[in-house]
């Protein structure tokens, strides 16, 4: 078989499931620095109170194409990446099963974020209404580049589609001969349902851009109260794609982590069949909590009761997996190379996570927290040290494999703990601040907050320090890196992948493995 | 070739359902209409005449009818019911009316969206004529006096003693193409005929 084309073909003509792999990503690298300047940019704002960088309209710009790029850009490409590099190998095939729609849907996406982080460049600025662009400020308040956001989240869309559709032949069709359901690595079982969700509610998502669309420019009145419509009708449908949206970031993340603990703790994974059915229950279940974003819109009160009870029992089957993988850890003979460490941290991190969003579940309670900066803590130790951190892991975990050279171990401890320590001083003031009555989304606020908002916005820049010490430790890798040729890069590590010689050729398993 | 085979079916299959996905979407919408006509829950009330059964009045209690008529965004109408609260019996058929005034010089089409509080009440406030059913033009410095005809429920639960009904006044000239002094009617609540009626 042909080895890679040379040049800048390689890439744009990519078919090869690694090569793509490692563009979606480098996109999410790329996406992941601009989202975090958006993000610099909002904490610099924030350091005092008052108005000194920014005007409150360009604050706007910012939190709502920081939430997109973040989004969209960089976690969802990254998983997406990780599944493409990883999964054909963990099942044993030879590639992705339908490799030029792969090559189709990564190359919408650089069009997409282009469009849509040009529009900071329209007159008018950029979307300004927030990730949820609620209507009606994303159609009768919105800026005239609202059209080039909506048909953005229209191509990325049928990007995440696709790509979703090619994870799931490629699991169905593709597994070598006695790689049954129940023999698939837990990071394959996860993005088989993370792909089921992304099939299920993108579509609704395009739904509800196509309206608002109609809305701005054909006359009609899907969200218009004016015309018969309804805008709160437009939060039932963007949360409807929302809360399982939540599941699609994360459920990858948990796969990852359920690789990497039982490698370092040198036991395999503790209650795997318990953790497919928790998965396949969370996925369930986030399908039917979507209004708990929406307590607050005046429903009545056996909603508001029907949609607390309801995602709370999305805790149990959390519960459970946070207790497998404690329990993989419990009597192990741990040790805590970095990406045992960014997981220890996930697990520690998301869990905090998952206990303020029960504490948001409770429908009264909320009434208080909802759209204040509680919320954002909330999310940030979901998405942050959820997604991002098992990112990380994911990337120091693979990335000899990938290669062939060695990261550097103590660049790899260093920047585990400067980003540990600045995620958590940057998002734990948080929770204090949104208790106190600060709502997010202000450019400004009153002077009590600002001790706390200092102190977060020190953490954003150390932990915004921390990625360019990633980045930097990824090429250092890249180029200098320690040659390493060992298959099994982690003493006991299992799966396909460490069968394989590092760096992994650009062929695999063009022969199925066999599997015990 | 097999595997040809197998890819396209899966693909297939999965293209179909993200296709229902989108329809599924677009299919919320007159599922939330349903939904909340058939629970009456958001408030919201019927968008057309009652044509129900007729009721007896029940003289064992009195309920009291509240009217808030507001202005939407920068509608600059006056905009005002002529009684603030009403005290009615229930299963008695009541007349009032609500005061608007264009105090621009433009001719001007309004819209009227109702809202009944609490939510539950909905569905037991029956309007027999409202002006909230139709748009309403009005040409500058004009006013006019826009009748409410409605009727509540007996069977309305016990425990509601007061009913506060909300009109949300809208300027929908951009949208109302009407031909001035035209006063074609355009019923409230037809996607389809915003459509027709939208002005290029
Ligand atoms: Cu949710």
């Amino acid at each position: 078989m042909a080895g890679p084309d040379k040049g800048f073909s390689r890439w744009l003509l990519a078919t090869n499931h690694k090569d793509i792999g490692a563009l979606y990503l480098w996109f999410s690298f790329a996406m992941f620095l601009i989202g975090g300047s958006f993000a610099m940019i909002i904490r610099a704002e924030l350091f005092q109170p008052g108005l000194q960088l920014v005007e409150p309209n360009f604050f706007n710009q910012m939190t709502t194409m920081h939430g997109l790029v973040m989004v969209f850009g960089a976690i969802m490409p990254a998983f997406v990446g990780l599944a493409n590099y990883m999964i054909p190998i963990m099942i044993g095939a030879p590639d992705m099963a339908l490799p030029r729609m792969n090559n189709l849907s990564f190359w919408i996406l650089p069009f997409a974020f282009a469009i849509l982080v040009s529009s900071l460049f329209m007159e008018g600025g950029a979307p300004n209404f927030g990730w949820t662009f609620y209507a009606p400020l994303s159609t009768t308040y919105a800026p005239p580049s609202v059209t080039f956001f909506i048909f953005g989240v229209h191509l990325m869309g049928i990007s995440s589609i696709m790509g979703a559709i090619n994870i799931v032949a490629t699991i169905f069709n593709l597994r070598a001969p006695g790689m049954t359901l129940m023999k698939m690595p837990l990071f394959v079982w996860t993005w088989l349902i993370t792909a089921f969700l992304l099939i299920a509610v993108m579509p609704v998502l395009a739904g509800a851009v196509t309206m608002m669309l109609m809305d701005i420019h054909f006359g009609t009145s899907f969200f218009s109260a004016a015309g018969g419509g309804d805008p709160v009708l437009f939060q039932h449908i963007f949360w409807f794609f929302g809360h399982p949206e939540v599941y699609i970031i994360i459920l990858p993340a948990f796969g990852v982590v359920s690789e990497i603990i039982p490698t370092f703790s040198r036991k395999p994974l503790f209650g795997y069949a318990s953790m497919v059915y928790a998965t396949a229950a969370i996925a369930f279940l986030s399908f039917i909590v979507w209004a708990h974003h929406m307590f607050t819109v005046g429903m009545p009160l056996v909603g508001e009761l029907y949609f607390m009870w309801a995602t709370m029992l999305i805790a149990v089957p959390t519960a459970a997996k946070v207790f497998n993988w404690i329990t993989t850890m419990f009597k192990g003979s741990l040790t805590f190379e970095t990406p045992m460490l960014f997981s220890i941290a996930f697990v520690f991190l998301f869990t905090l996570g998952g206990l303020t969003g029960l504490m948001l579940a409770i429908a009264p309670a909320d009434m208080q927290y909802h759209d204040s900066y509680f919320v954002v803590a909330h999310f940030h130790y979901t998405m942050v040290a959820g997604a991002i951190f098992s990112i990380s892991a994911s990337v120091y975990y693979w990335l000899p494999k990938w290669c062939g050279r060695m990261y550097n171990e103590t660049m790899g401890k260093v920047h585990f703990w400067i980003a540990f320590l600045g995620f958590n001083l940057t998002f734990f003031p948080q929770h204090f601040l949104g208790l106190a009555g600060m709502p997010r989304r202000i450019p400004d606020y009153s002077i009590q907050f600002a001790d706390f908002n200092m102190i977060s916005s020190i953490g954003a820049f150390i932990y915004g320090l921390a990625q360019l010490i990633f980045l930097f430790n990824i090429i250092r890798t890249i180029y200098f890196g320690e040659k390493t040729t060992k298959e099994q890069t982690w003493e006991s590590a299992r799966g396909l992948e460490w069968t394989l010689p590092s760096p992994l050729p650009f062929h695999t398993f063009e022969r199925p493995p066999s599997i015990k | 070739m097999d595997g040809d085979n197998k890819n396209n079916k899966i693909v297939l299959k999965l293209s179909i359902t993200a296709l229902l996905m989108f329809g599924f979407g677009f299919a919320l919408v007159p599922l939330y209409d349903v939904f909340c006509e058939v629970t009456g829950i958001n408030g919201k009330t019927e968008s057309e005449s009652y044509q129900g059964k007729s009721f007896q009045k029940d003289e064992s209690r009195q309920i009291k009818v509240q009217f808030i008529a507001r202005n939407n965004d920068a509608m600059p109408w006056f905009f005002n019911p002529t009684e603030k609260t009403l005290m009615v019996n229930p299963g008695e058929s009541i007349l009032t009316y609500f005061h608007a005034k264009n105090p621009t010089l433009e001719r001007m089409v309004a819209q009227a969206i109702p809202s009944v509080s609490p939510g539950r009440a909905a569905n037991y406030f029956h309007k027999t004529a409202c002006f909230c059913f139709e748009q309403q033009p009005l040409s500058g410095l004009d006013s006019i006096k826009m009748p409410l005809i409605f009727v509540v429920d007996p069977d309305l639960p016990k425990d509601i003693k007061t009913i506060t009904l909300a009109y949300t006044l809208y300027d929908i000239t951009d949208k109302a193409a009407i031909a001035p002094d035209n006063k074609a009617k355009v019923s409230m609540s037809s996607r389809d005929n915003d459509f027709l009626t939208r002005r290029d």
